[in-house]
């Protein structure tokens, strides 16, 4: 019986995702004040949400981010994954390697983002280098607390997720069909282009969806590397749970959920993850 | 039981293990007993545990350890933020026993009836608390400021069922103040190198790039409004509590400063406030006592200068909630009354705090802590931080001086505004922007 196997996991994401999810749905139409929320049908919060110029700029910013991380991620994540597939001949060498990759990880997220300030800060590593070699008379600023140090921030840890599904894919192409391509006379380009690209998208798309829903998600890390001047859509919601305001947070909550599902839809409309995974 | 407002809605003894403590304690409590338990009380209270739910810079595990060894049954410190404490206060208040809280928090804790009015007759320390909190005076009976959430607004219930607030003494406290003081901003002496006397320095644009806000939309706006106000950009009718339009025009300023680049950062907790300060990346900014302490003892040059227009002023608070009853309720006033007998007034001094009964707090205090800490006199010896490193060395005075000078320059309180629900809104367009 196919539903007995499932029933368990259909039952955990039953109680813990779809219920939790339903009631944000519907305390999202609620009434509140700065102490309580009173049940209630009112389209006040998303009217806010729709209506509020800071909507538009919060939303903008989130997909300047997101944009530019995906398209960072994409090519460098591809990048690695092409070399550990096709460049490393051993197994034992490419796992090594790819545990390598996971080092980073091995910390906590609050230290490898607090580790990034004696990195870029004013005073900081990189900027006494700058000095030193005389690149310029006074510290970069934009360096720390910045848009670039987000960016960088999120580059250094989701070109992990953008990697490893790649790779997944990669490893699953034909080494036959890269020999025959290769005795054809296609050069590496080529082969890189007409044959590991196409094959691998599946991997491109699925890396891409986890990136984009994890800096779409994020609050943390805009937080701390743009020193607070710069938040994201989450980190409005932030500042609305902090004030106990949960009708408005969860009318954003909502919207941004809407807006993630659309685009990762679109991903997985434009790769047919389903087809080519069954293939 | 009766100086309690015992409510008939508490449902009584919810843990089965007090039950039986009830009956004794309210015999005790029948007897005055403060200092000394009946035997089978004695053997009761040692199961049960307290748990004290609060914010890091007062809710600290040392605390808690010397409560639990000096009253025989457990104290549970729990330092949360603040976001988490008010989750927990209104949705679940059963999940905390005392609520270490800003004062100006009372009124919701009024109007969710969730806190438990306290007698003074049942709390031993009221006549020798500051008058600031008793009477809403100095010392030396002057008239303190009530610009925003002064601590006298919140102090008196009028009566035991804690309906209503009093602005005038009564017999019926709304919680225990523990700890005051005056923030005011914070500098790099030795990379600005010249004095700072106003708030209009944070908006200074010599240190364009350089300065820091605090990133809580009800302090932070407070600093903010100081700043506009000292360098005459807009005068506030009652800066504790700003209009819709005061607000526009503030967060209109704001960005305005934000998008020239006058700030480097915002912070949201002091740590990050320390870290800004310690890189270099700051040199003037809001900030809060026990990080200055903490930059100190790391031997970096920090001074929390006093300025022109007066420090912004808070008071922090216990508030005993409702649920609690029977012998876990005299266990949570036996508490109460231990806080301000001065082991914990002493450990905040070195932080820069200042015990709402200073005179228990000086029992504990080396006279050279006490002339340095309270007094503004140089410091005899090296002073320590509570967690015992160097912070300040022999021969130094305190930045602002005496406690009476201090205090006794605060130009607004703590507050919570009428148009908070706009503020929040502007505020978060603000850090957006």
């Amino acid at each position: 019986m196919s539903w007995m196997q499932a029933a368990p996991l259909a039952l955990v994401l039953l109680v813990f995702f779809v219920a939790p999810l339903v009631f944000v749905f519907v305390v999202s139409f609620f009434d509140y004040d700065r102490l309580a929320i009173y049940p209630a049908f009112l389209l006040d919060n998303y009217a806010d949400v729709f209506t509020s110029s800071i909507t538009l700029q919060l939303y903008s910013k989130t997909f300047e981010y997101a944009v530019i991380v995906e398209a960072i991620t994409v090519a460098v994540g591809f990048l690695v994954a092409y070399f550990l597939t096709f460049h490393v001949r051993t197994t034992a060498w490419r796992i090594g390697l790819l545990v390598a990759c996971t080092i980073p990880f091995f910390t906590s997220n609050m230290i490898r983002m607090i580790s990034w300030m004696p990195f870029l800060g004013r005073e900081g590593i990189l900027n006494d280098v700058v000095l030193a070699m005389r690149l310029s008379k006074t510290p970069l600023d934009f360096l720390l607390f910045s848009d670039f140090a987000v960016i960088v921030a999120y580059v250094h840890i989701l070109t992990m997720m953008m990697a490893a599904p790649i790779v997944n894919s990669m490893s699953k192409i034909d080494k036959a069909l890269i020999s025959a391509a290769r005795d054809a006379g296609a050069s590496e380009f080529q082969i890189v282009r007409d044959i590991v690209l196409p094959l691998s998208r599946t991997g491109v798309a699925l890396g891409s969806a986890l990136v984009l829903t994890q800096t779409m998600g994020d609050y943390f890390i805009v937080h701390v590397l743009s020193g607070g001047k710069s938040a994201g859509v989450v980190s409005a919601i932030a500042t609305q749970l902090s004030a106990f305001e949960y009708p408005p947070a969860a009318a954003s909550s909502v919207v941004l959920l809407v807006v993630v599902v659309v685009l990762v839809g679109v991903i997985f409309r434009v790769v047919d993850v389903r087809k080519e995974l069954a293939g | 039981m009766s100086q309690f407002k015992d409510t008939p809605d508490t449902g009584v003894t919810r843990r089965s293990l007090l039950k039986g403590g009830a009956a004794v304690a309210g015999l005790a409590a029948g007897s005055g007993a403060i200092t000394g338990f009946p035997t089978i009380w004695a053997q009761n209270i040692k199961n049960v545990t307290i748990t004290h739910v609060g914010q890091s810079f007062s809710v600290i595990p040392q605390i808690g350890a010397q409560a639990s060894k000096d009253l025989g049954f457990k104290i549970e410190m729990q330092a949360v933020d603040l976001n988490t404490q008010m989750n927990r206060l209104f949705t679940q208040p059963d999940s905390i026993d005392i609520a270490d809280l800003s004062i100006n928090t009372v009124p919701d804790i009024m109007k969710t009836k969730i806190g438990l009015p306290i007698s003074t007759s049942k709390y031993k320390w009221w006549d020798k608390t500051m008058p600031l909190f008793t009477k809403g005076e100095y010392t030396d009976g002057k008239k303190a400021p009530t610009a925003g959430g002064a601590p006298i607004k919140f102090q008196y219930y009028t009566d035991g069922s804690g309906a209503k607030l009093s602005p005038t003494p009564t017999d019926w406290l709304a919680s225990i103040p523990t700890l005051t003081n005056a923030d005011t901003l914070g500098i790099r002496p030795d990379l600005i190198g010249r004095k700072i006397d106003s708030w209009a320095e944070l908006l200074n644009p010599q240190f364009k790039g350089k300065a820091a806000l605090v990133d809580e939309y009800d302090i932070g706006i407070l600093d903010a409004a100081m700043a506009l106000q000292a360098s005459g950009q807009i005068k506030y009718a009652d800066i504790g509590n700003l209009t819709k339009p005061e607000i526009d025009a503030t967060i209109k300023k704001l960005i305005e400063y934000k998008k020239s680049g006058q700030f480097r950062a915002f912070w949201q907790n002091f740590d990050q406030s320390v870290s800004f300060m310690a890189s270099g990346e700051v040199v003037i900014q809001s900030m809060w006592a026990p990080a200055v302490t903490a930059l100190r003892a790391r031997g970096i040059p920090c001074t929390f200068v006093p300025l022109k227009e007066g420090y912004r002023g808070w008071g922090i608070t216990l508030v005993p909630l409702k649920h609690l009853t029977g012998l876990k309720l005299d266990a949570a006033m036996e508490y109460l009354n231990w806080y301000n007998s001065g082991w914990q007034g002493a450990f905040i001094a070195r932080q820069g705090y200042y015990s709402s009964v200073p005179e228990t707090a000086k029992t504990f205090l080396e006279p050279y802590e006490w002339d340095y800490w309270y007094e503004g006199k140089p410091a005899a010896k090296d002073i320590h931080d509570p967690f015992g490193a160097l912070m300040e060395k022999a021969g130094n005075v305190r930045d602002g001086g005496a406690m009476t000078k201090r205090m006794g320059n605060v130009a607004v309180w703590n507050s919570r505004m009428d148009e908070q629900r706009y503020l929040i809104k502007r505020w978060n367009e603000f850090i957006a922007a």
